[in-house]
């Protein structure tokens, strides 16, 4: 028997399980005398395809700049989208099934998404993105796409959120009701704890002394071989002197089977250049 | 404590991603000084000197990847790859933030190198201030003549963009991130042929990550020698670590390559909160194996850590202390990477999705200790066999936490179950 929750259960595309219309011809690229285009959008998307030397880089702009204007990536939008760019709807689709940014369901034009990735996990980010859902849901938060999301790359804020391109954190559980009614009655959330805001600061970075503004340092901080930070912690001992900068050495012969570098492989980290250098040698 | 800022020299100064500070600070000196007055040659065997190694995760010789790029008049590509997406790493938004006209130097003297004309910073879509920052530092460098026709009345000439991902793990790596950049789907290529030979519009690519390419304008300032004496062995140089998770100060730390990492996670980040003990952490970006606290007092070197049997990656950290239990960590981990498989290659797109659900089972107490061995089975079936990194990337760390772990992991499946019938017979 067919488990339909096992079905659901993995990453498929959106829309994989609806019927294909067999009653309709596959939609062609469209004519551009008959698509109205909102001029901006025709100027935004003429702008980006002029930058590239192939016009259809310019598609993930384009959907992006589409989605600002529609809210998603509707049918609508991506007819005006393939009209300028005159490219057929469906490839535009299969673009934006494929990126997590596009919505290619009518679910709120504005986003929070809630990083939930390894390091936020280990600080207790689940609990806080199901206080934000459960407050959205209490309070009726409406035309808001409220969604985990992979690693924001704000590790040092975790746990946190971006609210539409806003980086916000750490944020707490218990305010989570706080951010929801902020978004409700149109205010910004948490002033101040945003990663543009002014003087933004984490928590434990307060106390901590500015670091020095000198520039590069003329010699590299040294640390005895096999020195550990024990050492140079408890022992007050004055620096050892940087032995002399050794001279460069001499080019070595290249034999096959080793990387130009003299480093070693290791095949579990599968570093794909040293294959690469193969190839180019040869 | 012991951080060497090269990189972060000036980075909290205020102001400094406008040009103007920027060069009040020193900047674009790099960029003139390899344009007039240095041979191209001369500007890749200073890059191929200084031992600088890639700073994205693969640590290949940056010199050394420049000059595959083939010699002769045709149209060549930069890449800039700023799809930070690996989770724990941070590093590339500090630098792209605070000093975004860095990147545009090194972009720069990064096409100079390769002899490319056209270049392209691909951004992750998430960073949309720090985005909004480079359009901005990349206006004020064409406002100069820092960039497009004749550079500083010399022959080079290179057009830069700014261009945004729209969300997708995989466009990190470099062949998937090629695809996105022509408007398609960021599905990863088979190579042969590598980008050096094809890779952005059929053309010749350099694609290098935000603070390899940062690091340049440093090598050319200074010189190989001065740089080559930072850092240890073959890992030259400084290395920004983003350090996170279980610990009290958690942040981008620049520090010379070979300090050990017990220095960096107990003496910069001030190690796991008070009264708790280290698990274990990931040395390099959640796609490393992980390594456990005997591990602490090696060095931070590239070599080191493949030692040690995981990698140094993109220099992420992320600590995990001892209350943190394993499972539900592990199926975080896979839940992740089943999301983000393009689909294009099996051993991936099932690889992922089984070892999800069969994490699913051990974590609601359904598992037996035989699904411990077909989840270790499944991780060796991937490792190798996938057409990019993403399937190895949830398969190594995974197969390290059962290696380090089992008896943990069998521990959580009995008490699952145990609780589990506990629920039934009350029911």
């Amino acid at each position: 028997m067919r488990d339909e929750a096992a079905l659901h259960a993995g990453p498929l595309p959106p829309g994989w399980d609806e019927a294909v219309r067999l009653d309709e011809d596959p939609a062609t690229i469209p004519d551009p005398a008959s698509v109205e285009v909102p001029p901006q959008l025709r100027a935004e998307i003429e702008r980006r395809m002029a930058m590239y030397p192939d016009r259809h880089s310019a598609v993930l702009p384009a959907l992006a700049a589409a989605q600002r204007l529609h809210g998603w990536c509707s049918p609508e939008a991506i007819l005006q989208v393939a009209a300028v760019m005159q490219v057929t709807p469906a490839y535009l689709s299969s673009v934006a099934t494929f990126y997590d940014m596009l919505r290619t369901q009518p679910i709120g034009s504005h986003y929070v998404y809630v990083c939930t990735s390894v390091s936020c996990h280990l600080r207790n980010s689940k609990a806080v993105y199901e206080a934000i859902e459960a407050q959205a849901g209490e309070q009726g938060l409406e035309d808001w796409e409220i969604r985990e999301f992979e690693c924001l790359g704000a590790c040092d804020m975790a746990p946190m959120a971006s609210i539409d391109g806003r980086y916000v954190g750490p944020i707490e559980e218990g305010e989570a009701g706080e951010l929801v009614s902020a978004l409700k009655e149109g205010r910004e959330p948490f002033p101040g704890r945003g990663l543009p805001d002014p003087g933004f600061r984490l928590p434990w970075e307060e106390g901590r002394a500015a670091p020095d503004r000198g520039g590069p340092p003329e010699e590299p901080d040294v640390h005895p071989a096999g020195g550990t930070w024990e050492d140079g912690e408890m022992l007050d001992v004055p620096p050892v002197p940087h032995p002399p900068a050794k001279p460069p050495p001499p080019p070595r012969p290249l034999s096959p089977g080793t990387s130009v570098a003299g480093e070693k492989i290791d095949p579990a980290t599968r570093d794909r250049e040293a294959e690469r250098e193969e190839e180019e040698r040869r | 404590m012991s951080e060497t800022r090269v990189l972060l020299a000036n980075i909290d100064e205020p102001g400094l991603n406008t040009i103007g500070v920027y060069e009040r600070l020193g900047g674009y000196a790099s960029m003139r000084k390899a344009l007039l007055e240095m041979s191209t040659e001369q500007v890749l065997h200073e890059l191929e000197e200084s031992g600088l190694r890639g700073r994205g995760g693969a640590g290949f010789s940056m010199g050394k990847k420049a000059s595959f790029i083939p010699k002769g008049a045709m149209d060549k590509y930069l890449c800039c790859n700023a799809d930070e997406s690996e989770p724990g790493t941070f590093k590339d938004r500090l630098l792209m933030q605070k000093n975004p006209h860095l990147l545009v130097e090194g972009c720069i003297i990064g096409s100079i190198a390769a002899g490319a004309n056209k270049g392209f910073i691909f951004i992750r879509g998430e960073y949309e201030l720090q985005a909004d920052i480079l359009d901005a530092a990349v206006a004020e460098a064409y406002d100069k003549g820092y960039l497009g026709e004749g550079i500083l009345g010399s022959d080079h000439t290179f057009d830069l963009v700014v261009h945004r991902g729209q969300g997708a793990y995989i466009c990190g790596e470099e062949t998937a991130l090629l695809d996105a950049l022509e408007g398609k789907r960021g599905n990863p290529r088979l190579k042969p042929p590598f980008p050096a030979n094809q890779g952005l519009y059929q053309g010749p690519t350099l694609i290098n990550n935000v603070e390899t390419l940062c690091n340049t304008p440093i090598i050319i300032e200074h010189g190989a020698d001065w740089y080559r004496k930072f850092g240890e062995g073959n890992s030259t140089g400084t290395k920004l670590v983003s350090v996170s998770g279980n610990v009290q100060r958690p942040g981008n730390y620049e520090i010379e390559l070979g300090i050990s990492v017990r220095e960096i996670i107990y003496g910069l980040a001030g190690g796991p909160p008070e009264g708790r003990e280290l698990k274990c952490f990931f040395p390099g970006g959640s796609s490393a194996p992980v390594l456990t606290p005997e591990h602490l007092d090696l060095p931070y070197t590239f070599e080191a850590m493949a030692g040690a049997g995981s990698m140094l990656g993109s220099g992420a950290i992320i600590v995990v202390d001892e209350t943190e239990p394993l499972v539900p960590l592990a199926l975080r981990l896979a839940e992740f990477y089943r999301h983000e498989s393009c689909g294009k290659c099996v051993p991936c797109r099932e690889g992922t999705n089984w070892t999800v659900k069969m994490l699913e089972r051990v974590d609601e107490g359904e598992g037996t200790p035989m699904d411990l061995d077909i989840l270790e089975q499944v991780q060796g079936n991937i490792i190798g066999n996938c057409l990019c990194v993403l399937g190895d990337s949830m398969a190594m760390p995974v197969a390290s936490m059962l290696k380090h772990f089992r008896g943990e992991f069998e521990q959580h499946m009995e008490q699952a179950r145990t609780k589990r019938d506990l629920a039934e017979a009350a029911a």
